[in-house]
This record gives structure tokens, sequence and C-alpha cells, in this order.
């Protein structure tokens, strides 16, 4: 199965004291810095529609999000350009930049600390239904990957898998940790 | 840029009707060609057009980050996709929905294509549309396939060409409709696209139905074909026809359509629409875009004459039996309920009170209603597209329709299933009252992604929405029900001339930096298939519009007279008074380091980072042009007050005197000494900003000057309240032209 852009979605803490709107000026700062490698275009508000996509930075390659579908809170990456490399690195490159995106917002003095990944939940998702439909085939073939991708994300902890499984959406697993993790020990756990 | 984007024509193979799968393959052919040079880039560009495939604002690969211009390097470099237009930047794609109706299964395709190809968000058109924005180029084939499957084309969405035929959206369920009108606008619909006599306009063509002429849902009179059923007794026997109209729409200069007949019959409504494109293919102006719709060639021959060229077309039209082979069937395909007719209950929580008095309405049907799904801004998620999609289907024979206000409405609802099925619309976060009233602003895209927009209309309407949601079920019931519709720039695509409180995106320069405004206009009538529009007022800085809002609204409830609308009440207080009343918002605040003020809504950015150059620290520097400006605005704003008293003759020399005006400030910023001829001030303003080019905007070129020249031409011309009107409407835009033209020659390029 060719694994292309995968999206990696980290779930926020006290999603209901997080003001969605201060996060739109971090963003339109990260284009004029050009704080990440990729290429970023512009912002798109969309905190008037329930449980959407929030607000977007929308890039070339990927877009990031602070999204609200299905009323979870979370910092978003959504790969747009297909990737060279294995499904491994597909997985890992999606996850390292939403944490990154992440880290990042987590720091930034704007926020004052609002924005945390709440340690645990991770969505992964795949933005193509040819690719990977939302049925078993596609859930079989992919588990094996997800798995090895998990013990190196969480460092052989334990976690769980919970598949959306209505065969409409996009192929999508919650991933929960079993014990918190902050986004640094994350990344430090993928870089090693 | 999908992996997929080549796997699906494998996959859908077969399903996709022959000529729209051969449309397609054409497209890409197209693509791959222009990929290789062998295609020429303004060539390439009218092909996506008419495939929906429109830009998008950024597209020429630079962006103000509000520090600098950044130039944003594509991996295409600097392959494009039309003049100026860079192959990688995302853009817009417009998807035409005929008559506004869909059923489950494109619902669910759109939500696919807005979650896999754009920002997961579909937005609904002021024309009935469905857009997704920031769409690669590379991807518009497999789209234009998923689409094509289930049974959606993209075709003639833009460009040229017979746009989206749009229908009021209660059509065959409406108490106060002649009858159905959707067979024959599907009719018109499919019969027109890809007519070969429709495909040599100079610009594009607008048809319109509506069931009824005292509503507003077909919008006849600012569309260049609009169509209103009547019914007439002939020989005791009662016929269906449509009274015809003509010539009409909005963009700078909005024009009313004209009555071409006052019955055409179904069997002659094809054939006259035929000849009415091939004459508009025939005469329409080719060269200049800005005098190329059909409104201009009516009003230039005038209707009889236009009416003459038409009819003469028809006589020497060669059958075709598409002309009346629908009008048989027509009725068969009319819509029917999946459930029992029903009592609407009794509202069990105020919250559902609320909705089903702004958003339920009964059918003619008894026990069934027509309930409106009312979007904030028009935008629906894919997620609530698959919830739609399960509604329709659950209560419905999926009978739904996008609507011109960004809606969808869902027809056939049995009264009793109301309760269960706000439930579930309020499961996905559809159920927000306010349908049709204040609260349910209608926007264009505006800054946010559009090219050509000046102010963000966008942000305007969330704001909006936001406050006078909190208070809207506290307000007077006459405030409730007035309309809001925000275009981010003069062209009109929010339809900001047909609302009872309309703005339009400007710019201005206060204290030496430049300002989003909003042109306030009043005096629209949204009823009688938009029956009058309105004029624009004053100039008001973006974030003063909601005082704006407040105190025309406040004005309004203090002072009505029994049963007096708002455009009536506008009408007896005169413009003069409204100006007054708005005065002081026109202002910058005392205290400019509220740099908020200088921003517009929900970005961030500072609005125009070139301006400063110009007057930073040294306190207001006001140049004469800036006063010579100012008087123009003046100036024309009496020529509406003279318009406004019924004394046609001084409105159009005063609005051609405040175009002299404007001309005479730009030109005096050259040269000091020019005299007040208005011979010698059209003269050195054609010479020092037309010829040079130093007027022409980016987009439209020098279009607004011409208004000038002509003015100048006809300045001893006994005017009609129609050519006076839109002589005010030349002046106004010019004198925005002007404006833009002193603050760019004003504003070190920043790079
Ligand atoms: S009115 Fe202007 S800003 Fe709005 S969509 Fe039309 S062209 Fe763009």
């Amino acid at each position: 199965m060719d694994l292309q852009h995968v999206n990696a979605k980290l779930l926020v803490r006290d999603a209901e004291a997080v003001d969605v709107e201060r996060v739109i000026p971090v963003f339109h700062g990260w284009i004029q810095e050009r704080t990440l490698e990729e290429i970023l275009l512009d912002v798109a508000d969309y905190r008037h529609v329930p449980a959407g996509p929030g607000v977007i930075l929308i890039g070339h390659e990927a877009n990031y999000s602070l999204d609200d579908a299905g009323y979870r809170l979370g910092v978003r990456y959504n790969r747009k350009a297909p990737l060279e490399g294995s499904a491994q690195d597909r997985l890992e490159q999606a996850t390292r930049a939403a944490l990154r995106a992440c880290n990042l917002l987590e720091n930034d003095s704007r926020l004052e600390g609002k924005i945390r990944f709440d340690g645990r939940n991770l969505e992964l998702s795949v933005n193509d239904r040819l690719l990977a439909s939302n049925n078993d085939a596609t859930r079989e073939a992919l588990e094996p990957e997800i798995r090895v991708f998990c013990a190196r994300l969480f460092a052989g902890k334990e976690y769980s898998l919970d598949y959306d499984r209505e065969p409409r959406r996009l192929f999508s697993v919650a991933v929960k940790a079993s014990e918190a993790f902050t986004s640094d020990a994350l990344l430090r756990n993928l870089a090693s | 840029m999908k992996a997929s984007n080549a796997l699906w024509t494998e996959k859908l193979a077969g399903q996709m009707p022959e000529d729209l799968a051969r449309e397609i393959e054409i497209f890409e052919n197209e693509i791959s060609l222009r990929k290789q040079g062998k295609m020429d880039e303004r060539v390439f560009a009218e092909t996506r057009l008419r495939r929906g495939a429109y830009g998008q604002r950024y597209d020429n690969g630079q962006r103000h980050d509000g520090k600098k211009v950044q130039e944003i390097a594509y991996p295409s470099g600097t392959l494009t996709k039309g003049p100026n237009t860079l192959w990688d930047a995302p853009g817009m794609q417009r998807i035409k929905i005929p008559a506004g109706g869909l059923k489950g299964a494109q619902l669910e395709t759109l939500a696919e294509l807005a979650e896999e190809y754009s920002d997961g968000i579909a937005h609904i058109t002021t024309r009935q549309d469905i857009q997704l924005h920031y769409v690669h180029i590379d991807d518009t084939p497999a789209m234009m396939r998923r689409l094509a499957a289930a049974g959606i084309t993209t075709r003639e969405a833009c460009g040229n060409a017979v746009r989206n035929v749009t229908a009021c959206p209660l059509a065959g369920v409406c108490r106060d409709e002649a009858f159905d009108i959707t067979p024959y606008s599907r009719a018109l619909s499919k019969f027109l696209l890809g007519h070969p006599d429709c495909q040599n306009f100079g610009r594009k063509f607008k048809p319109s139905f509506s069931g009824c002429a005292q509503h507003a849902c077909g919008l006849a009179s600012m569309h260049d074909l609009g169509l209103v059923a009547v019914k007439r007794v002939e020989s005791g026997v009662e016929k269906r026809g449509f009274q015809m109209y003509v010539g009409g729409g909005l963009g700078a200069v909005p024009y009313q359509a004209k009555l071409f007949d006052a019955f055409v019959p179904p069997e002659e409504l094809l054939p006259l629409a035929q000849a009415i494109a091939r004459v508009f293919a025939r005469l329409g102006e080719k060269k200049n875009r800005n005098r190329a719709r059909l409104k201009f060639l009516v009003h230039d021959l005038g209707i009889e004459k236009f009416r003459e060229l038409v009819l003469e077309e028809r006589r020497n039209l060669p059958h075709d039996h598409r002309w009346t082979e629908y009008i048989e069937t027509a009725g068969a395909e009319a819509e029917r309920p999946l459930r029992a007719p029903g009592l609407v209950p009794e509202a069990t929580s105020p919250d559902f009170q609320r909705w089903l008095t702004t958003n339920t309405r009964p059918q003619k049907q008894e026990g069934y209603v027509i309930v409106t799904v009312a979007l904030p801004l028009g935008d629906i998620t894919a997620h609530q597209l698959r919830a739609l999609a399960d509604i329709v289907r659950r209560y419905t024979k999926e009978t739904v329709r996008t609507t011109v206000e960004q809606n969808f409405v869902i027809r056939w609802v049995s009264g009793a299933d109301l309760a269960n099925l706000y439930r579930d619309l309020h499961a996905a976060g559809l159920a927000a009252p306010g349908a049709g009233t204040i609260v349910d602003i209608v926007s264009c895209p505006g800054t946010d992604t559009c090219k050509l927009g000046i102010s963000s209309s966008r942000g305007l309407a969330a704001e909006l929405r936001r406050r006078l949601g909190e208070k809207s079920f506290e307000q007077d019931a006459a405030v409730q029900n007035l309309h809001i519709k925000i275009s981010g720039c003069f062209n009109s695509c929010g339809q900001h001339h047909v609302a009872d409180l309309g703005f339009y995106g400007v710019s201005r320069k206060m204290a030496g930096y430049a300002v989003p405004h909003f042109q306030v206009v009043l005096g629209g009538e949204w009823d009688s298939n938009a029956g009058s529009y309105g004029l624009p007022v004053v100039a008001v800085p973006s974030k003063n519009i909601p005082e704006v809002v407040t105190r025309l609204t406040d004005r309004y409830v203090a002072a009505r007279e029994i049963g007096e609308s708002f455009r009536e009440f506008i009408a007896r207080i005169g413009k003069a008074e409204v100006r007054k009343l708005l005065d002081d918002l026109t202002r910058p605040p005392a205290d400019s380091s509220d740099r908020s003020f200088f921003r517009d809504w929900n970005d961030p950015r500072e609005y125009s980072l070139g301006d400063l150059g110009v007057g930073e620290c040294a306190g207001e520097v006001v140049s004469s042009a800036d006063f010579g400006l100012a008087a123009a605005e003046r100036q024309v704003f009496e020529a509406q007050l003279a318009l406004e008293g019924g004394d046609f003759a001084a409105a159009w020399q005063t609005a051609y005197q405040s175009m002299l005006e404007a001309a005479k400030a730009l030109v005096r910023s050259e040269l000091a000494d020019l005299a007040d001829d208005p011979d010698e001030i059209v003269q050195e303003f054609r010479a020092r900003f037309y010829d040079t080019q130093k007027f022409f905007d980016p987009f439209v070129g020098g279009k607004f000057a011409h208004y000038l020249f002509a003015a100048h031409r006809h300045a001893a011309a006994l005017p009609t309240p129609e050519k006076a009107r839109h002589l005010i409407e030349e002046a106004q835009l010019f004198i925005e032209a002007s404006h833009n033209c002193y603050n760019r020659l004003a504003t070190p390029v920043s790079v």
C-alpha cells in the first residue's frame, strides 16, 4: 500500500480554555519568519464553523491547523504533497511535523502556555480514499506499520488503537498512550 | 499533488457520462501541453476557467506578510497557468449546481473532495454554486472525474460562458409561486451547456428563474436573463409562461433588467434564449471586457432594437427537437415526499422555538415544511455534508437545494418529523437559528481568497454575525428581518446593492496609512426579485462598521413610522441625515497608537505597510490631492441628494463635476497650475494618467477612466433618471480608482 498524505493530530488539554483566535497572529508570524522549512502561504479562519477546521495555516506541502473536528481540539498536520520513502518515514514525518508545531505553540509567549499537548492522544489518518479506503483491508494492511511506529514513538510503552469504522470517512485511528508524554519527549523518541 | 490522481481514470471508467469523461480528458491533455510549454498561458487560462478552475489571491507568487512582500518559491518555479498566475499557487474550484439541487450521494462526493483536495470546507456561493478553495491545478482532473461520476459538472462554471442557471430554491413547494419552475430551469441549463452558440461571448452570461414576481428568490432583475413564472388564461384555458427580462446585472455599475416579453410560453423559452445568446455572441463587446456584459449591449441598443434583433434571429433558427421535448415529461420529475404529512409539534425548548420561527416555513402541500439549514458565511465542513446527506435520506427523498443566501433548504419534511430533524441537525452543528434574518449575513470571499478583494468581507461578516447573534432575539422584529450583504470590492459578488444594509470594500488613507474601509450602501431592495438597487452613502473604516449597523438600526427602531420598511425609512430621512449620523465614524481614532484600527478583521497584518513612508511621525500630512479627492467625494454625494430629490439634470451634472474634481486632483499632483477648464483637465488626465497607464488598476486596467471620458463627451446630455443614477455609480468608482491611483503613486514599493 502506497501510504501517502498522512495526517497527524495531537489533542490539546483543557480545550475549553483555549482561545483559538490567538493562534492567528502566531501563524502569520510563522509565515513572516519562515519558521518552518515548508512553503507557508496564508491563514484561513474557520472559527465560525462548529466542529470545523478551526484556524488553518495553509502551506504548499502541507497545512497546519488548530483543528476542532469532532469537537476534539488539536494541532493537526495535513500532508498534501506526496513524499518519498517508506510508510514508516511518512508516518514519522507527519507526526514529527505535528509535534514540532505543537511544541512551537506550547512555547510561544503570546499564547501564555494555554496550548498544551494532552500527553496521550494522537490521531493518525490518511487523506486519500483511493490509496487507503476506510475498510478492513486497509486496517489489516496498515496496523503492522502503525504498531511498529507507535512502539518507537512511545518508546515501547503501552498504547491502544481505536479505529474510526464509518466507511465514508477517511481511514483514521485514534492512538492513546497509557502514560503521558510531553511533545519534547515524543520528538526525542522519534530522534533516537 | 495527490499521489492517487492518475488512478481515478481507471477507477471511474464507465461511471462518468461519456461527454464529460471526454471533456476532462481534453483538459488533462491541455494541462500536459501547458506544462511542456506547448500551450499559450492565456489560452490555458480561459480553458481552465471554463472548467471552473479559478485563480486565487497571491497566485502571482507574492504576498505581503505584514512586514514585507515575500516571494513564494514554488517548486514548479515560473511555470504559469495564466498570465501572472503561478502553477503551484492554490486556486479555487467552482462547481455548478443547476437550480441548487443536490442528492445525498452528491453531498458525500463534495465532502470527500473538500477533505482531500481543499481545506475541509465547502462554500456555497451567492449563485447556488459550491466552491472549494486552496486546490492545486494538478488535482483538478481527478476532482472533475469524481464529480462527473456523481452527475456533477464544473463545465462553464467560470469564463465567458453561460454560468450556473439559478432558480428559486422553494420551487414546487412555495405557496406563492405561479408554478414549479424546476423542470424549465433544468432544461435551459442542459440545453445551453456547451451549446455552440454560447462559446463566443465577450463575458459571462447568467440566467435565473423565479416562481413569482414578489419575492427575492430568483433575483430576476439582476440577471442577464431573468425568468419569472406567470400564468394567464387564454380562451378559458390557463396557460403557463414566463416574464422574460434581459440585461440585468450587478458588477461595478448595476443595471436593472429590462422586460423583453411579458409572456413567453414554455415552448418558446429555449429557442428565445438561444436567439439571445446568438445576438449577444454576435454583437456583444469583445475587446473591452468592461463593457462586454449583455447589460451594455441592451443599454446601447435600447430594448426595442435588441428585441427586434432577437426575434429576427429566432425566426431564422433551425428547429431543434430539444426546445420542447422536455415539456411533456416536465411534471413527471416533480419531487415527492418520503414520509406521511404531519402537524408541526409544540416547541419543547426556547432554542427549538427560535429555530422553528426563523428556519421553517410551511409548504403549499399541507403537512409539509421547508427547513433552512443556515450556514455561517456559507461554509460547511465535510463531516457536516455527510451528516446532511444522512438527514435528507432519513426524512425526505433527498430533496435538498442550495440558496443564493448561501444556505441549504430541505424540502418535503413532514411536520411530524421536525423535532427529530432538529435534533439531528443540532448534533451535526447545523441547527443555527436566524435564517433569513439580520444575522444570516451574505458575504463574498473578499480578501480571504479573492484576488480582487480590497477589504475583508468575510472577516466583517463573521464579526457582525457574532455581535448581532448575541442580541438578535431581543431585537425589534423589523430589525431582525433586515438583510446585510457584503462584498470585498465594488464587483458586487456579495450582492450588496440589493441589501437593506450593503457594504463593499474600499481603501482610504488616514494619518499616512492605508486603512481598510467599506462603503455603506443603502436603499436596496431584496424583495420583488431585487426590485431596486442601493447607492453608496459614505465610506467608513472597516473597524467602525459594526457601530454603523448599530446606529442605523437603532435610529430605525426609534424613528420609523408604522409599517415603514427600512428602505422607505432611509428614503424619508434622506442620505444627508444618514451621513450626519455616521460622520464621526469616518474619522480615525484620536489615539493612533491603537494599531488594530489600521488592520482588517481577523488579520493581524498591517493593512498596507507600503504607506508607512508617508507622514508616519509628522502628524497628518494632507496634500492638495487629498483635499481634491475629498471634494470629489462630497460632490458625488451631492449628486445623490439631487437624485433623491428628483432633480436628475443636477444629479448628472454634479456627478460629472465630481469626476472632473477627482481627475483634477490627480493632475494637480503633477501640474500645480492646471486651469479649471474641463477640456484641459480631461486632456491632461488622459496624457498623464491614462496614456501612461499610471491610472490603470492591476485588474481592470483603464476601465474607470473611460467613465470620465464618456461623461465628458456627454456632458451636455439631458439624462433620464436611470442614466443619472448610472453616472453617479460611475463617478463613485472613478473617485475610488483615483484614490487608489494616488495611493499607489504616493507609496514606495516595498519588496
Ligand atoms: S466582490 Fe470583489 S472581493 Fe468579493 S468575490 Fe467579487 S471580486 Fe472578489
